[in-house]
């Protein structure tokens, strides 16, 4: 039982068993059997899935379900070994996968089965639900639902007291799994900060560039943020190739991205372009077979641009 | 307009449960450093990268919702950050043109 009213509940948790779909708590790839498949192995197979329903097909259309209770009458009026078809139940409840959760709870609540089978609108089996999908499925939301609104509280309150916070980053060449996560962390660090949102874009894409330029073109470095109460300094430093010409890489449109890269939809040749236009302060150190330096600063006070 | 707009207006496939959340401009292309550069905030972003990184370039950016023009599929791994970076993704049967004119009629421009 799901001890959730879907008609008197809190509206927050009534819009959520609304919004939420079957299929968004479902379990899926659900092991099945046939109707001549023998109680013996189907309770194996709930043994070795740890599951405690097998959904009976034939040829594969949904016909019954056989529950760990049909297999404990079976072993106790010794039947295990005739087959499924003969002992599965069939008057069977089934839920579609589009349905929101609340049917499910409803389900639950006016069936008093264990367990549901889910079909999609071709009415083929796609997974089954039962009520621990439903209610860790509602905790996975409830949590999401509140971090969120603990993020929301946290932007309204009052900025966090200013120090000054140095972070590195350690960024491998080709690493599109993790690329961007720095440049990630620190625009969160200034929006924790209460920097406005127009500097915090122009310190996200200088960062942002610059750790694509790790990712797309050295054989790895380190991307560097010191934030204090005036400005952002960026620096992203790498173990090499190094760059021979550095008018060329300042030139728009210029890259050296192989097609791979460029289908990724990087190498525009807009990297290095970008971070100086955005940045208050740009400077740039290369030396071929050895590294290069950038160095980007933003200035979070007006003023305190030179 | 609002991210709601995109499904509901222009029918669009929702590819994961979203906030509808207001939609102030929008942008198309698939350079992610163009979009870094120029795309604005609130705004959604009409491409044809479907990957991971796109959704790093849109958080960045302040994008609020993806459409994946001429029906691209979306790989789990870049929905799973979307979901975690609470921006929406849209998949549409629609190229990137008429996609971008049928917005901009949303956004009154």
């Amino acid at each position: 039982m799901i001890p959730i009213d879907p008609n008197a509940s809190p509206s927050a948790l009534l819009e959520l068993i609304y919004r939420l779909k079957v299929k968004d708590i479902m379990t899926s790839g659900v092991k099945t059997a046939e109707p001549s498949t023998q109680l013996r192995e189907i309770q194996r197979i709930m043994r070795e899935n740890k599951v405690s329903g097998v959904p009976i097909l034939d040829e594969g259309r949904l016909v019954g379900m056989i529950s760990v209770d049909d297999i404990i009458r079976a072993l106790d009026q010794g039947y295990i070994d005739s087959p499924a078809g003969v002992h599965m139940s069939r008057q069977l409840v089934a839920l579609e996968d589009d349905m929101p959760v609340s049917f499910a709870i409803s389900s639950f609540e006016k069936y008093r089965y264990g367990r549901f089978p889910v079909i999609n609108k071709q009415r083929t089996l796609v997974g089954i639900v039962t009520s621990r999908d439903v209610t860790s499925g509602l905790l996975l939301e409830m949590n999401r639902t509140l971090e969120e609104m603990e993020r929301t509280l946290n932007a309204q309150s009052a900025p966090v007291p200013v120090g000054q916070v140095k972070r590195v980053f350690i960024v491998q060449q080709f690493d599109y799994e993790n690329a961007g996560r720095a440049s990630t962390e620190l625009k969160k660090i200034l929006n924790d900060r209460g920097v406005e949102r127009p500097l915090q874009r122009r310190a996200a894409v200088a960062s942002y560039e610059l750790e694509m330029n790790l990712v797309n073109h050295s054989l790895g470095g380190r991307l560097i943020f010191h934030i204090d109460e005036e400005r952002v300094v960026i620096e992203a430093i790498d173990k090499g190739p190094g760059i021979p010409d550095l008018e060329k890489a300042m030139t728009e449109g210029f890259s050296t991205a192989n097609d791979w890269i460029r289908s990724l939809g990087f190498g525009a040749g807009m990297g290095l372009p970008n971070t100086k236009r955005v940045a208050d302060e740009f400077d740039i150190q290369s030396t071929v077979g050895k590294g290069t330096q950038v160095k980007a600063v933003i200035f979070l006070k007006a003023g305190t641009a030179p | 307009m609002t991210v709601a707009d995109l499904e509901h207006r222009l029918g669009c496939t929702p590819l994961i449960p979203y906030q509808d959340t207001p939609l102030v401009g929008a942008y198309t292309s698939d350079m992610l450093s163009d979009v870094m550069a120029h795309a604005p905030e609130d705004s959604v972003l009409v491409t044809l990268q479907a990957h991971k990184n796109t959704v790093a370039c849109a958080s960045l950016a302040g994008i609020k919702a993806l459409v994946l023009a001429g029906q691209r599929e979306a790989p789990p791994d870049m929905l799973e950050a979307a979901k975690a970076e609470g921006i929406a993704v849209f998949a549409s049967p629609m190229r990137q043109f008429e996609l971008s004119w049928r917005i901009a009629d949303l956004l009154g421009l």
